[in-house]
């Protein structure tokens, strides 16, 4: 926490009503974030039950900068994952991080079922355990809109994190929605609240928290906001045309996952492309608090009401090149406005985008392929055309039937029940990210401590390779230093967007302004410290590293670096394993 | 000659992204303070994060009613508009927040004195998107020259 030597814990007991504070010196060793979170679900889990028994915790928690200085803006999230069984990790931007830094939490776990529909109301002086029954089955949007409605509390910015429909009902790629536009979105933290009786969390930021020096303070602050909001900057790209500006070159290069990864372009790219949603679709750009960047892209598309007769709404979406890939080009759909729509019936029922865009592409190939029947999923899902694509997302959030209620748990679990394993585009149990571009995205997912893109910027380690052909041992040491780096700059929990404004210099400069002197060998310390706990978490959860299964498509589809082959990416598996061993067996 | 004052303007907040920097930068450099609720400018969504932003902040009134109705004369009317704050002079009496029409005064629960902008410009210099700036107006006793 700022200004102490301690980390400041919000434990909330849902089974019995009762919180606890723990001001804990011993946490500051992982300096907070993800490294913090991981040591409190490593002590808060039980590997001996179901992820989704109610003793099982939610541990959110913030860094030691957080909205302190630009772009700071993450909340982690972990938790026992119910699409993989193992460990679950996944970031949101939007208000959390601020207000829980500004109601005085580095830290907040959840655990126990309660009773009933509930909703928990936190500020810097009070945790109150709300009645949410009245907005039990509504979407992410009605709840969001409810509670800000009618909540009273002290004056001060406030944070509504809260689940739809697919949450409610388990579906094990539920997503949590935090402040309308951003989420917790991998890996089914959705579900964990749902099965907690957990509908919604605010947070209001209401402390008053005076700057130690505020000379030194100010001067880096200035420094890096000038850095972050340098016209052709780092960071430009992500405020002009956004992520979504990914899509045509990634498709040129053949990278971009299209029709279930039947193909890695999409021959409609420029329809689809940022530009194109940009000239006709954007309406608006965001930021999260504390980001003078401001990378969420709002797009608009007109609903006709059915069967009325020029009767039409207006509905505003966010749209990213992940959404896009998604629920765009694997599914091959090529106009932006039913893209549009695809994210907004996937927003309101409250599901992860990539992972319900995924389960999709299986569904639709299966159906064509004969593996299940209309009878069983209901609409005609067919690449290219939305309008079943539509409803299926409905019936996977509602549980429909018993071939969604498979759906509903993932890609891996229904390909397994069903057949089509190999066209099943998962890694690892999570599917995969939009990114086709070689053994790096591919064994990037792989060996990622969340089997998340993210984890090691795979896609990034192949994009950078100018020669041809790969060597193995390279391959796995660059995904294993990157993995590494991001446990130290996940524990500040600075936006990733960010990773080039914030080099360890700037870091060091930012963390010793509010009196954190820490030395560049501390801070590899605590990355190999935070690393070695995700690996301990993993095991305990029984995570097998020999036991990981491609499905086929990864080396029929070529990629764009070519062809991959299944001994090659064997290979790297082996040497990534061989360099974890130093980590496993730290501390 | 005329002389110029400068005041606060929010005229291009349809361009606001919702980022709070103004808010963040304004209670630091202000009120040496990482707590937004020290900022003498609000940003507000009307209507939850898909409706408009709205900011609350200084007018810049020529006739100031919160300097009206303040018993100590700590709040003075500015060059340019607004007020300035003697906080010396102040009691924390809140009178001059009730009397804001559009509740551009806070106040401070540690210190017990009103939240006043001063119409410094910090929070135009760090908005990222040109919503805010800070405009020279004449003085309103040379211009009647």
């Amino acid at each position: 926490m700022i200004y102490a030597d301690y980390i400041r814990v919000l434990h909330i007991e849902l089974d019995k009503g009762k919180i606890s504070i723990a001001q804990r010196e011993d946490l500051t060793q992982y300096l907070g974030g993800v490294g913090v979170a991981s040591k409190l679900l490593e002590e808060y889990m039980h590997p001996e039950l179901e992820p989704l028994a109610p003793e099982q915790p939610i541990v959110f928690a913030i860094g030691a900068l957080s909205s302190v200085y630009p772009v700071i803006t993450k909340t982690v999230a972990m938790f026992i994952s119910p699409l993989t069984g193992e460990l679950g990790e996944t970031y949101a931007g939007g208000r959390l991080a601020m207000t829980m830094f500004q109601a005085g939490f580095d830290a907040i776990v959840i655990t126990g079922r309660a009773k009933g529909p509930t909703y928990v109301a936190i500020n810097a002086n009070d945790v109150a355990f709300k009645n949410a029954g009245a907005i039990w089955g509504t979407g992410n949007d009605s709840a969001g809109q409810i509670i800000r409605d009618s909540e009273k509390g002290p004056s001060g910015k406030r944070s509504i994190v809260r689940i739809g429909t697919a949450g409610e009902n388990l579906v094990s790629y539920a997503c949590v929605n935090v402040d309308r536009y951003r989420h917790f979105g991998r890996l089914g933290l959705g579900a964990v609240f749902g099965s907690k009786y957990l509908k919604a969390m605010s947070v209001i930021g209401n402390r008053d928290m005076p700057i130690e020096n505020f000379q030194e303070y100010f001067k880096v602050y200035r420094e890096i906001y000038d850095k972050a909001t340098a016209q052709g900057g780092a960071m430009a790209k992500y405020h002009d045309t956004g992520t979504a500006i990914n899509i045509e070159p990634l498709s040129k290069m053949g990278g971009l996952p299209t029709l279930n990864l039947r193909q890695g372009s999409f021959e409609d790219a420029d329809k689809v492309s940022g530009d194109a949603f940009a000239k006709n679709q954007l309406v608006r750009k965001m930021a999260c608090t504390g980001c003078p960047v401001g990378c969420i892209h709002i797009g608009q598309f007109r609903r006709e009401f059915a069967d009325e007769g020029y009767e039409y709404e207006a509905v505003s979406v966010g749209y990213d090149y992940e959404l896009i890939y998604a629920l765009g080009t694997f599914l091959g759909i090529s106009d932006p406005e039913k893209i549009l729509e695809l994210i907004d019936e996937v927003e309101t029922a409250g599901l992860d985008a990539m992972s319900a865009g995924v389960a999709l592409g299986w569904a639709a190939e299966a159906l064509e392929k004969g593996l299940v029947t209309e009878e069983e999923t209901l609409a005609p899902l067919k690449f290219g055309e939305p309008e079943g694509f539509l409803k299926a997302i409905r019936y996977i959030a509602e549980g429909k039937n018993e071939f969604y209620l498979h759906l509903g748990k993932g890609v891996r679990h229904v390909s397994l029940k069903y057949g089509g394993y190999d066209f099943g585009m998962q890694i690892a149990g999570n599917e995969m990210a939009g990114y086709h571009t070689g053994y790096g995205s591919l064994i990037g997912a792989a060996v990622g401590a969340r089997h998340s893109h993210l984890c090691n910027g795979g896609y990034s380690v192949d994009q950078g390779m100018k020669e041809p052909g790969v060597d193995p041992d390279a391959m796995a040491k660059s995904l294993l230093d990157e993995e590494v780096e991001r446990c130290m700059l996940n524990s500040l929990v600075i936006c990733l967007f960010a990773r080039k404004v914030y080099d360890r210099e700037t870091v060091l400069k930012a963390m010793k302004a509010i009196g954190m002197d820490m030395t560049d060998e501390e801070l590899s310390a605590v990355a190999k410290r935070n690393y070695a706990t995700k690996l301990r978490i993993k095991k305990a959860l029984g995570f097998d590293w020999e036991g990981i299964k491609l499905p086929k498509r990864y080396f029929e589809t070529p990629s764009a670096r070519g062809q991959l082959d299944e001994a090659t990416a064997e290979e790297i598996l082996s040497r990534y394993r061989a360099r974890m061993a130093e980590y496993q067996a730290a501390e | 000659m005329i002389h110029l004052a400068k005041v606060l303007k929010a005229n291009q907040l349809n361009k606001c992204i919702g980022c709070f920097t103004c808010m963040l930068v304004c209670a630091g450099i202000n009120r040496r303070n990482h707590s937004i609720r020290k900022s003498c400018i609000s940003m507000k969504t009307s209507g939850g994060m898909s409706g408009r932003f709205v900011s609350v902040v200084c007018q810049a009134c020529r006739d100031p009613q919160c300097a009206g109705v303040c018993p100590s004369d700590a709040l003075k009317p500015r060059k340019g508009g607004g007020v300035t704050l003697d906080k010396s002079k102040c009691i924390g009496c809140r009178r001059c927040e009730a009397a804001c029409l559009v509740s551009a005064i806070g106040y401070d629960e540690e210190e017990r004195k009103p939240l006043v902008c001063h119409h410094c410009g910090m929070c135009a210099r760090y908005c990222p998107h040109g919503c805010l700036e800070l405009v020279d107006v004449p003085d309103e006793e040379e211009v009647a020259v």
